[in-house]
């Protein structure tokens, strides 16, 4: 209670701090300023006016205590009552529901309560408390600047140059092995070559994500579009790594309908042409297909190929077309690979065309 | 001239009868405190601390909210843990949710499952986890905001902002890291965006994409060492920025808004014991009661119905958490054919471009006190918080980053704002593009006429009065409006702020002009051309000697009250 008191005078006019003297840079320093009218009168509340309103908030506070013990029974029980039932999606509902309405009951009482008390029933009126600036005072500043010449002198840290410049010298070093550490975080492979090769390889099936059935050419109907996955892919014990660079869509166009550029006149087999799904922005599945205007959407960040004009981007910020993967058909008519892609698939990479 | 309120009226009172009844016979909290303070000298820090004065206002309760959403983080986060497995093991579901049985997946995707389904309330921790993570970086990014648009950054707390900025991006580095761990649909692709987006990296890019992932994406890594960031290394940080934070607020005290009695050598508020800490105590059961009540009532990641990650399938209209979307939303953003070859090698700029202008913006965001402390060159401690108004170039900023911010957070959506509202893509991504560019610079001059404007009405209010409404008939037969006057205290809260002129450049020693300080010049007049000064003494005296009533005004002997900040 002191502190409120001697606040009392502190607060109006006796402001004046001794402190160094701190530029005000381009603020301007008002000198004909308006006058600090000083705290305004409290206004005391019901509560400490009235003793019935006391009484009444006292009783208040301790209800909501109350109903903060009943909600943490209410929540224990409706943990035992309501078991989740296997194979009831509901029992697993009921008990969320439950047991969180208890909890919340029993959270809710004790903070409503606490806020209410201090509102009501706590002192109101404002105190005070001055400010300092926030520099040590000249003598504290003093014997810190000592401390750390005690420090150089005694060591001689400034003096020994050798030493310190050695000592520095080590330091900057020591943490370099840590650094080759991290090497080991991935396996002794080259990424680039990694990343440049797909499962894909002549005479490779392809095949129905996610069943692995093979395709057969007569099976592919004009308009449509099929996800496809490499025979034997679902057999690999990297199956998640290879699916994330081998993934597919294959798609029958009218053949007059493709615009095939040089090179490329034997890629697809009667208009069934087949693309990375893998998007050439930063690589997620893209695997929406507009069958009217054929063009392929990323619903990530909204790239469209074009499908008619060999996968070339038309929107977005993609900036390379989706790989073509080079099909023909087997002696038994399922639809084959004529080699991997002749391109890395999926996001760019610094070393891609290396 | 103090009119402080009298003590004697408190609840406190009956202090003295219960320490003579101590003195009898110590009772068991006393020699508790006793035992305790015999061996850690607590006594010192609760007197200093105990009685320490905390400012009011809803504004600072933002921080409150961040940091007991951050408590309510910890207390589920640690539950989970439990039954959380980070292993990318392949196992076959065989819980009891029928529709994903016989299904592969991950062991940790298996285990969320678990937690979700198996176990009593493990749906209810996870989702209060997850409201928490939201509700934690949005009273973050809100708390951020109120700092910025009252200046509390200024000196001693340009230190206090950049540990606060370190906590922001520490948030959504957890954010990020929690949401990846179950392994669900939704956060591999996510995590296939961050693979992709490191690999447009140049140089870097590839060999850091492969040490991350331990080998191609995904692998079977990624998860666990995800799982080390998110439950030890960033809160271990967390934690002692979070302390750091604290302990400076302690020294530098909080900031208060301008009002009678307030001065920039006080701070005016309630004590910790009692009334902040019920206060406050209270506030953090309410934070946690209604994050449970939200976890209770509404569903939140529901991986059960995105199954497990695999590379192939995805569904459309996938969203991230909202604060990883102005990221998402700057990737989008980019137009098509942004790239180049430098020699044999691809410069990704879709990639590079998002990554540098989010980079110089959060760059930015970080440095503002600094720049603003530079132009200003004032090196005075501020301990009054500014109204948003009366520095109105840097509301302005304020306002133009914020919607800088909001433009990318849109972009994110941009596919269901299309679908939405039955337009196409195509030109909502242009709109959107050109809004990124114009929305901020409109922002910027709406928001600083607008604050001008606000500190016209001010000046006018406090030397005038306002319009009463009420009309008179003089006995001339003119009709005038009654203006009513403020009263001292509402007047003061008007007049009472920190003024700015423009750097007059000098030359130096050598009679030359540095680059640097040129620039600082412009700075300064860009911030200060268009200012208001407050209210004088002066002009107050004149405008109530002309007829305005005589209104009591002090003299002007207590200045040292106003210019102490
Ligand atoms: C500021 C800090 C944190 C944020 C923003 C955060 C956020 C998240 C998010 C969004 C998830 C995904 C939850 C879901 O499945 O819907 C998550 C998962 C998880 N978090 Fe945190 N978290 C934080 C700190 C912690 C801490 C400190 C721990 C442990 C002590 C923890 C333990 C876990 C565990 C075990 C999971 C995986 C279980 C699951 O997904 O259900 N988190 N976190
Ligand atoms: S990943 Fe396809 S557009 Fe971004």
């Amino acid at each position: 209670m002191a502190q409120h008191g001697d606040s009392n005078t502190a607060s109006g006019t006796a402001v004046k701090v001794s402190r160094a003297p701190e530029s005000p840079g381009t603020g301007v320093v008002q000198s004909d300023i308006p006058q600090n009218p000083g705290f305004p009168p409290h206004n005391p509340r019901m509560t400490d006016l009235d003793p019935n309103k006391e009484k009444r908030a006292e009783r208040q506070v301790a209800i909501l205590f109350f109903l903060s013990i009943i909600g943490s029974i209410f929540a224990l029980a409706a943990y035992i009552a309501y078991p989740i039932i296997p194979g009831d999606f509901g029992s697993i509902r009921t008990n969320n529901l439950l047991l969180g309405l208890g909890i919340t009951l029993g959270l809710l009482g004790i903070g409503l309560g606490a806020v209410h008390w201090a509102k009501q029933l706590m002192r109101e009126d404002e105190s005070v408390e001055l400010r300092h600036g926030t520099r040590g005072t000249p003598e504290t500043r003093e014997k810190a600047v000592e401390v750390f010449e005690l420090g150089n002198a005694e060591s001689g840290f400034g003096r020994r140059t050798l030493i310190r410049n050695s000592m520095i010298g080590a330091l900057v070093l020591t943490p370099v092995p840590a650094i080759a550490l991290f090497r080991d975080l991935a396996p002794m492979a080259d990424p680039v070559k990694l990343l440049q090769h797909t499962m894909w390889k002549k005479g490779t099936r392809l095949t129905h994500d996610p069943t692995g059935i093979p395709i057969k050419a007569s099976d592919v109907t004009l308009g449509s579009a099929f996800h496809v996955i490499p025979e034997g892919l679902l057999q690999r014990t990297d199956m998640l790594e290879q699916k994330a660079k081998a993934a597919v869509l294959l798609m029958r166009l009218l053949p007059q309908d493709l615009h095939v550029t040089k090179g490329r006149e034997t890629w697809n087999y009667n208009g069934i042409i087949a693309y990375s799904k893998i998007c050439t922005h930063v690589g997620c599945p893209v695997a929406l297909y507009e069958q009217d205007t054929h063009h392929l959407l990323c619903p990530c960040h909204q790239s469209q190929f074009d499908i008619t004009h060999e996968a070339k981007v038309i929107f977005g910020p993609a900036r390379r077309p989706l790989p073509q993967l080079p099909i023909t058909v087997d002696s038994e008519g399922y639809l084959v690979a004529q080699s991997d892609f002749h391109e890395p698939v999926g996001p760019d990479f610094w070393e891609r065309e290396t | 001239m103090t009119t402080t309120t009298d003590t004697s009226a408190g609840v406190g009172a009956p202090e003295a009868p219960r320490s003579t009844a101590l003195a009898k016979r110590p009772s068991v909290t006393a020699s508790a405190a006793n035992y305790i303070d015999e061996r850690t000298s607590i006594s010192g820090l609760v007197k200093e601390l105990g009685r320490k004065i905390f400012p009011d206002h809803w504004s600072f309760m933002l921080g409150e909210v961040a940091l007991y959403s951050f408590i309510v983080i910890l207390l589920t986060g640690t539950f989970l843990t439990f039954f959380f497995q980070a292993s990318q093991t392949p196992v076959v579901y065989d819980g009891t949710y029928l529709p994903l049985k016989g299904i592969n997946m991950s062991a940790a995707m298996n285990s969320t499952l678990h937690i979700s389904f198996d176990i009593r309330g493990g749906l209810l921790m996870r989702q209060v986890h997850h409201w928490a993570a939201l509700l934690f970086v949005a009273s973050i990014g809100l708390h951020m905001l109120r700092i910025f648009f009252t200046g509390a950054f200024r000196k001693p707390r340009e230190l206090n902002w950049m540990i606060g900025f370190i906590l922001f991006i520490l948030a959504m580095a957890e954010g990020f890291t929690g949401y990846s761990l179950p392994d669900d649909l939704l956060s591999g692709n996510g995590l296939r965006i961050i693979d992709g987006l490191i690999k447009g990296l140049p140089i870097v890019g590839t060999w850091i994409s492969y040490l991350l992932f331990g080998g191609e994406f995904p692998g079977t890594e990624i998860v666990g060492r995800l799982y080390t960031l998110h439950i030890l290394l960033l809160p271990a940080i967390l934690v002692a920025a979070l302390g750091v934070h604290l302990v400076l607020l302690v020294i530098n005290k909080h900031t208060q808004f301008a009002g009678p009695g307030k001065t920039n050598d006080n701070v005016v508020g309630v004590p910790i014991m009692p009334v902040f800490a019920a206060k406050a105590g209270g506030f953090f059961f309410i934070v946690f009661g209604v994050i449970m009540l939200m976890a209770s009532l509404f569903t939140i990641n529901p991986i059960w119905t995105y199954g497990p990650y695999d590379p192939s399938p995805i569904s459309a209209g996938t969203q991230p958490d909202w604060y990883i979307g102005f990221a998402d939303g700057a990737l989008r953003l980019v137009p098509s054919d942004w790239g180049f070859m430098i020699g044999d090698y691809t410069f990704s700029l879709n990639i590079v471009a998002p990554v540098l202008v989010l980079g110089l913006f959060i760059v930015a965001v970080a440095a503002y006190p600094f720049i603003e402390g530079w132009i200003t060159g004032d090196k005075r401690e501020h301990h009054i918080a500014d109204r948003p108004r009366n520095a109105p170039t840097r509301t302005a900023i304020g306002a133009a980053g914020v919607t800088f911010y909001a433009v990318l957070w849109a972009a994110a959506s941009s596919d269901l704002i299309a679908t939405h509202f039955l337009l196409s893509i195509e030109g909502v991504i242009r709109t959107l593009q050109i809004t990124l560019i114009l929305g901020p610079i409109v922002a910027y001059q709406i928001t600083k006429r607008v604050c001008l404007a606000l500190m016209k009405k001010d000046r006018e209010i406090a030397l005038h009065g306002f319009e009463s409404g009420r009309i008179v008939r003089l006995p001339g037969g003119e009709y005038i409006e009654v203006h009513e006057q403020l009263s001292d205290y509402e007047r003061w809260r008007l007049v009472s702020f920190q003024d700015y002129k423009p750097l007059m450049i000098r030359p130096n020693a050598q009679g030359r002009i540095s680059t640097l300080e040129r620039a600082r010049g412009a700075m300064s007049s860009w911030f200060f051309e268009d200012r208001i000064s407050p209210v004088t003494n002066t002009e107050l005296e004149q405008a109530h000697g002309a007829g305005h009533g005589a209104v009591e005004t002090g003299s002007a002997d207590g200045h040292e009250i106003g210019t102490g900040h």
